[in-house]
């Protein structure tokens, strides 16, 4: 069997076995009174369809926050990064803080920024830049001044200018640092907009999104629906990985041994 | 010493901070088209003293003339191929070659009628649309070489280019490096640890010697061009590699 056919078997039959598992936890390792509290897959599909429209909507709600939010910290954070590349002094300045940023749980700021710029889109974008901020301006500062020295030396030899030895080396050189920032982010920024959403989202007008939906589901006791919002948060989640996997590759793929092949 | 030097020497010492002497009042000259080799122990001073040459790094005491300029006036003039292929990994072999002249302003159709020129002599033209990480070391290295030759420089510095290459490969570039210097007559200055590599691609071989590093021992190479690999075979040749051996060991007991 070829390699490529076992990368679509294997994942499909660990998933065939897990929801073997499942349903055989529903039915045979819970006492029948507790079982509600692990629907089947059945179940979940069900309450999925039934709220289909409302989870769709809630959906696309928290991807546009997370979206947004991680938007902004792509754009913000490079422009934050070259000026701490410019200097290591520039760098003792402004890390501790930076790195307070992101020790502060989301669920603290959640309330801080709700009161500065109110519940809702806002604030789920401006609480998913928080999370996903560091991870990127942390790694595209050490690509950019992690440069192989001989090309640093060599870019000098030839009287390079500040700004051609800036966009003609440190930003490439940088790029597969990026990348990586890139990649934990995506997989921050949704977990990162659904906690904030859970926080500050907002039924009013659009309805909230992911995380305001599981909240009202929680008071609710609907426990099939809160596994469905697992289930399309975690898929949210694939598709920003993807996106940015298939966005890494393109840019790397070419010259760049960790994307040399498609498995990633 | 040369009638009309084009690089000159005079009591260059170089010290780093506070550290030992690296180079202590080392003096000598070059004339244009010279291929001029430096061998000796590590830490002698080989790459510090190429370096200073493409003025990466400022004299302690003494000068250096370069045609009759200061070589920070003649930065246009040399071109400097690295111990590594330092390849921009993400450029393919093309617009590697380009980016020296690119950095200097020249137009596109100009770079690119510099490319071809010299992706022929490195005979690296079906490689043009790869990338580094395609190439062998050997092509690598001519990659390398013909990036330095796009600038069509009047000074090569050449600090051990084929030394981590297998030794088939690096007589073969040897070879193909001469053909160029016999084409083109740059002055060059190579740095390298074998001395047969020095023998065969010399005008004269400075053997420096290491703390202080300076020059201590000086030798011509008479052999006649175009030299091929049948010079390897030439008794003359290996006579001068026994010398030049004698030599390097009385400052180098480690040395082969």
């Amino acid at each position: 069997m070829s390699s490529k056919a076992l990368k679509v078997l294997l994942p499909a039959l660990t998933g065939a076995l897990l929801l073997a598992l499942w349903y055989a936890a529903h039915f045979f390792l819970i006492s029948e009174e507790r079982r509600f509290l692990l629907p089947p897959p059945g179940a979940v599909w069900h309450a999925f369809i039934k709220d289909a429209p409302l989870l769709l909507h809630a959906a696309w709600n928290t991807a546009q926050g997370a979206l947004l939010g991680f938007g902004l910290a792509v754009v913000i954070s490079f422009g934050f990064a070259l000026l701490l590349s410019l200097s290591p002094l520039v760098r003792v300045s402004l890390y501790p803080f930076l790195t307070a940023v992101q020790l502060t749980p989301l669920p603290i700021l959640a309330p801080i920024c709700v009161i500065w710029v109110g519940a809702g889109l806002a604030s789920v974008a401006v609480l998913t830049f928080a999370i996903a901020f560091f991870p990127l301006v942390v790694n595209t500062t050490q690509g950019l001044i992690s440069v192989d020295r001989n090309l640093l030396e060599l870019f000098q030899l030839y009287r390079a200018s500040r700004w051609q030895q800036l966009f003609l080396l440190r930003v490439p050189a940088a790029l597969p640092y990026f990348f990586t920032g890139l990649r934990i982010a995506a997989t921050l920024a949704p977990i990162g907009a659904v906690v904030a959403d859970m926080n500050a989202g907002s039924s009013a007008g659009d309805g909230g999104g992911l995380g305001f939906q599981a909240v009202i589901y929680s008071s609710q006791l609907k426990i099939p629906a809160l596994f469905a919002t697992a289930a399309l948060t975690c898929l949210l989640g694939f598709i920003f990985n993807a996106a940015i996997l298939t966005l890494a590759w393109l840019a790397l793929h070419h010259w760049h041994d960790s994307y040399e092949r498609t498995d990633h | 010493m040369p009638a009309s030097p084009y690089i000159e020497f005079r009591d260059v010492t170089k010290r780093f901070g506070d550290g030992p002497l690296v180079l202590d009042r080392v003096s000598f000259s070059a004339a244009p088209g010279e291929f001029i080799t430096l061998i000796g122990p590590s830490g002698c001073g080989k790459s510090t003293l190429l370096r200073l040459l493409a003025g990466l790094s400022p004299v302690t005491s003494g000068t250096i003339a370069a045609g009759g300029r200061d070589p920070a006036a003649v930065a246009t003039d040399l071109a400097f191929v690295f111990q590594e292929p330092t390849l921009l990994p993400w450029l393919s072999v093309a617009h590697n070659i380009e980016v020296p002249l690119q950095l200097r302003g020249v137009d596109a159709a100009t770079r690119a009628a510099s490319r071809q020129r010299v992706l022929e002599l490195v005979r690296l033209q079906e490689k043009a649309g790869a990338f580094p990480r395609q190439l062998s070391g050997g092509q690598k290295m001519r990659v390398s070489i013909a990036r330095a030759l796009a600038l069509a420089p009047r000074m090569m510095l050449l600090d051990e280019p084929f030394g981590a290459l297998d030794e088939m490969t690096r007589e073969h570039l040897n070879e193909e490096l001469l053909a160029i210097h016999a084409q083109q007559q740059w002055t060059a200055f190579f740095v390298t640890h074998s001395v047969a590599e020095a023998v065969f691609l010399s005008n004269r071989i400075f053997i420096l010697a290491a703390n202080p590093g300076r020059i201590h021992a000086e030798v011509t190479v008479p052999l006649p061009g175009p030299r091929t690999a049948d010079t390897r075979l030439a008794r003359d040749y290996h006579e001068l590699v026994a010398h030049v051996s004698r030599l390097l060991r009385s400052v180098d007991p480690e040395a082969a």
